[in-house]
Formats: C-alpha cells, structure tokens, sequence
C-alpha cells in the first residue's frame, strides 16, 4: 500500500471542511477524487502534501510508504514533497515563480533532492522539457513563464513534479484553465508519463468525463465527505449514492445531447 | 425581416505595449472581417479557444467597444446609437461569474431594480422585479436577501432575472455558466433555454464548452485567430465540421467511457 488515509478531518475553527476520509492507494493505482466546489477535494489532496494553511486544524492519519505523514514536521515534509510526492496545480501561472526561467525551475527539485550540480540539473531540466512534449526544448528552458502559453506552463508545472520520479503524483484540476483542445493533449500527456514512470495518481477535479477517462477507481465528495468510493467502471454504472447518480445523470444526460448533434450520418 | 445584429468587415486591433522586439507600431488583429447576421429569434453560440476574439465581439455588438474597422448595426441602425438609453433596453449582457457580476451590497431586488433607474423605465419597478424573479424561477421571497446567502445557481439567476428587467429582445451571454458548478450548470442553461421558448428572446451565447452549445443553441459561429473561420447551423457543423480547428474543437470534448448502463 502506498498511501493510506484513515479518518482525515480538517477543521478551519468550528468548520469541518473534510470530514473523516478515508482511502487506500497502491502502488501505480489511480484514484480521482470528484465534487463540486467546498466539497473538500482540494484540501484532502493538500492534507497528503502537507500544504494545508497554518489556521487549519488536521486529524486523522495518513500514511505513506509506511511512514505517518501527519507526524512529521515542516522540514521533514520539505523532504517529500517534489520528490517522493509530486504536485500539479490547476493554475500554472500562479503556481510558477515568475522571476525565474523555467529551465531553472525544473532544475530546482533536481539540485534539492538530488544534490545535482546546476549544470547536470539544468541538463536534466532541459531533458524533462522534451519529455512533456515542448518543442525547441533548449529554448523553452530560458523561457520566462509569462512568455509561455497555458498548455505550455502546464507542462513545466509537470516537468517540475515528475523531475525526482515520485511514487505519488497528485493533480488538483490540472486542465480546468486550460482550452479542450489544449485539455486533451495535457491529459494524454500525463496519462503517458504516469503510465512510464509507474507513479500513482491522485486526480482531482469537478468533471466526471475527464475523472473517468483518467482513473480506475473514484471518490466522491460532497460536503467535506466521501459519499461513495469505488471502481470507476462499477460507479458509472452502477451508482449507489444520491449524489452520484445525479452527478452521472448529468453528464451522461449532456454528453448524449452533445453525441445527439455531433454524430455523423444521423438525422 | 429586419436583421436584429449585422456587423459589416468588422475589425478590432489592439495595439501592443512598446517592446524592444516588435517595435512601437506593433498591433494585434483581435478580429478580422467579420460579417455576422443575427436574426430575432436566434440562438447563436459563438465558440473558439481562449484569444480567438470571442469576448471582444460580445463587446462590440454589446455597444462597450468600438470597432477599427467595419460597423456592427442593430436593427438597421448603426452603432452607437443616438439614443443608447433605448439600445440598452433592447440588449441586455450576463457575465460569466455572477459572484463578481452582482454587487454584494445590494439586495437581490435592489439588484434587479437597478437597471429600471438608470434606462429611465417608468413603469411599476415591483412588478417588473416580480415578472424577471419569475421568468426566471425565482420567489418573491428571495428579494431581501443578498447576494452571499444565495447558491450559485441562484446568484446566476438573479444576474439573468437583472438582465430581463428591461424586457430586451436579446440577451448576450458571455460563458454564463462555466464558473458553476456541473449540476448547477444544468440549472442555468434550464433557464435560458425556457427563456428563448416562452419570451421569445433573441440569444447569443459565447462559450468554449461544445455541450453548453449543444444545448442551448441552432446556430454556431466558430473563432479562431479572429476569423470566423465557420459558421452555421449547430447540427450541420458539429455533424460534419469543414475546418480543421472545429474538427478539433469537436474531437477535444471530453465525452464519459462508452461502454456504460443509463442508472
């Protein structure tokens, strides 16, 4: 088992903002995380990393790789994270240091967790930029941020989490500031390099489609708590919460208007 | 039949901030030569990536930009009208995220009221505020309430129900409903679909989601680089795309794994 979170609540004060969650993740397994906005998605994936705001109170147990994450310290966590555990953010722009070349950027994990020298590092950066599919990889590694698109900031946002090779990706709305078309090349791509790398995946996001092209199994959330837990195949068609089936209706509902026009030949 | 919107070799250039690279003269062409007709009755989506000048032709046709290059008219006549006050009346906008959109220091009714004081409509503001809260879904007894103690598909509603005060013939949507929730989204687009059968309300919807598109309009106007690069009927264009930027946009949504049981 590589992950496994036991009864994980967060409180900010009196709010219970996730409410005794609770999943296991093996090694290469794929686990979406799936709800609408307050749900507690975001939140459980940063409880994992360690992220959570100072102000917000954690109970529970998560352990990874056998070690208890909730008792470790601030440093000790520092040690992890872009290393064990990487982390991709759903707004590439913000999550980029926008002083800094991206080049040097993917180098930075390399020179922490590695101890590379910053020649070899940004040698391996240049590297990871061919890797997550960017053209003119040398030239791209002296890119300021801002000069790059949003398909392409994502990609570096992913060169940076996948620079140490971690055992646990996790993506928090990846795609969701990105355009379809931009969406689906984004997907692919992390689908190929989690595939590679052997990683497991926590994938977080509100869209049921793109959860469900890209997870094997599936935890919905609604109001700080997991409502159902299952197999992917075995939730699309057989959903046994409320709420899951309500969020299934939809999609099938609005994928089936969309087919309705689009597909070839009918009239 | 008089077009409701026509816009003629529309064009909008922007010009760049000074670099060293480009020059001082440097200009981008957000929109290029664009001949649009909107008729009354329309359900047009207007669809393309991020930068494809979507939203600066809601602008233009919105009356909030001018054009470089080209008119836009509105029945016949072309903007800026002489009497703008009356245009207003006629054409009303819903933006994308009503948390920013509604001011959170007004209550829900004020909200609505708002646009009968500033068009001048002399008319009973309550009853107005009453038949907009109701085209919409909305009870009475949401009018003393403020935006934060709303749900998003309320706050969303109450930004269409201030759009409908003035009762417009056309109602320009820019992406009304991605900053919402899935399940809410359906809730929204219930709502303007119903608007445009029951008022008989000319719409125009931009969106880079395909299945709002799919949804709620017949007509489709597809942007790229500024151009309209394809225009049409939603059936015709998503059955059969010609260009190779609306193949794309088609073949990208994301759709739910085939095999699969209606629960």
């Amino acid at each position: 088992m590589l992950l496994q979170v036991r009864g994980l609540t967060v409180r900010f004060g009196d709010d219970v903002v996730v409410d005794d969650v609770s999943f296991d993740l093996d090694s290469g397994q794929r686990l979406g995380i799936i709800g609408e906005s307050g749900a507690g998605k975001t939140l459980t994936s940063l409880a994992v990393i360690g992220l959570l705001p100072d102000t917000a109170s954690v109970q529970g147990s998560i352990v990874f790789d056998g070690v208890e994450l909730l008792e470790k310290t601030d440093a000790e966590m520092t040690l992890l994270r872009g290393n064990r555990i990487g982390m991709v953010f759903q707004e590439p722009l913000t999550a980029l240091n926008p002083l800094m070349r991206v080049g040097r950027q993917i180098a930075q994990p390399l020179r922490i967790h590695r101890g590379m020298r910053m020649k070899a590092a940004l040698d391996r950066a240049t590297e990871l930029c061919a890797r997550v599919g960017l053209p003119d990889p040398e030239r791209m590694a002296r890119m300021f941020p801002h000069q790059l698109s949003g398909g392409q900031r994502q990609r570096i946002g992913l060169a940076i989490a996948l620079a140490c090779g971690p055992s646990l990706l996790i993506a928090d709305e990846p795609t969701s500031a990105l355009d379809v078309t931009v969406q689906e090349e984004v997907l692919k791509l992390i689908d190929g390099l989690v595939k590679q790398e052997g990683s497991s995946l926590v994938f977080v996001s509100h869209d049921l489609p793109v959860v469900a092209t890209m997870t094997e199994r599936v935890a919905v959330m609604r109001g700080g708590k997991i409502v159902e837990l299952a197999d992917t195949r075995d939730l699309l068609d057989s959903p046994r919460h409320e709420y899951s089936q309500l969020l299934i209706r939809a999609a099938n509902s609005s994928d089936d208007d969309f087919l309705n026009l689009a597909r070839p030949g009918k009239t | 039949m008089t077009a409701m919107f026509q816009t003629e070799s529309l064009c909008r250039t922007f010009k760049l901030p000074r670099t060293r690279v480009l020059g001082a003269h440097a200009s981008r062409r957000a929109l290029d030569n664009i001949n649009l007709t909107v008729n009354p009755g329309d359900r047009l989506g207007i669809v393309g990536e991020s930068g494809s000048g979507k939203t600066t032709l809601a602008r233009l046709l919105l009356g909030l930009d001018v054009p470089t290059a080209g008119s836009v008219s509105f029945l016949g006549e072309t903007l800026p009208l002489a009497d703008m006050k009356s245009f207003r009346r006629q054409v009303q906008a819903v933006f994308q995220d009503p948390r920013s959109s509604l001011n959170p220091r007004m209550s829900v009714a004020d909200i609505v009221r708002e646009p009968l004081e500033c068009l001048n409509i002399e008319e009973s503001h309550s009853a107005r505020v009453d038949e907009s809260l109701a085209a919409v879904g909305l009870s009475k007894e949401i009018c003393a309430r403020f935006p934060h103690e709303l749900s998003g598909g309320q706050r969303q509603r109450v930004a269409i129900a201030r759009a409908l005060a003035s009762r417009p013939r056309l109602l320009i949507a820019d992406e009304p409903v991605s900053a919402l929730d899935v399940l809410i989204r359906d809730e929204v687009t219930a709502v303007l679909s119903g608007l445009t059968t029951n008022l008989g309300l000319t719409l125009i919807i931009i969106s880079h989601d395909l299945k709002v598109i799919a949804r709620l309009c017949d007509k489709i106007l597809v942007l790229h680089r500024g151009i309209a690069v394809e225009h049409g009927a939603v059936a015709d264009v998503f059955r059969s795309p010609t260009h190779e930027v609306t193949q794309r946009l088609i073949a990208s949504v994301p759709r739910m794994p085939v095999a699969r049981n209606a629960p």
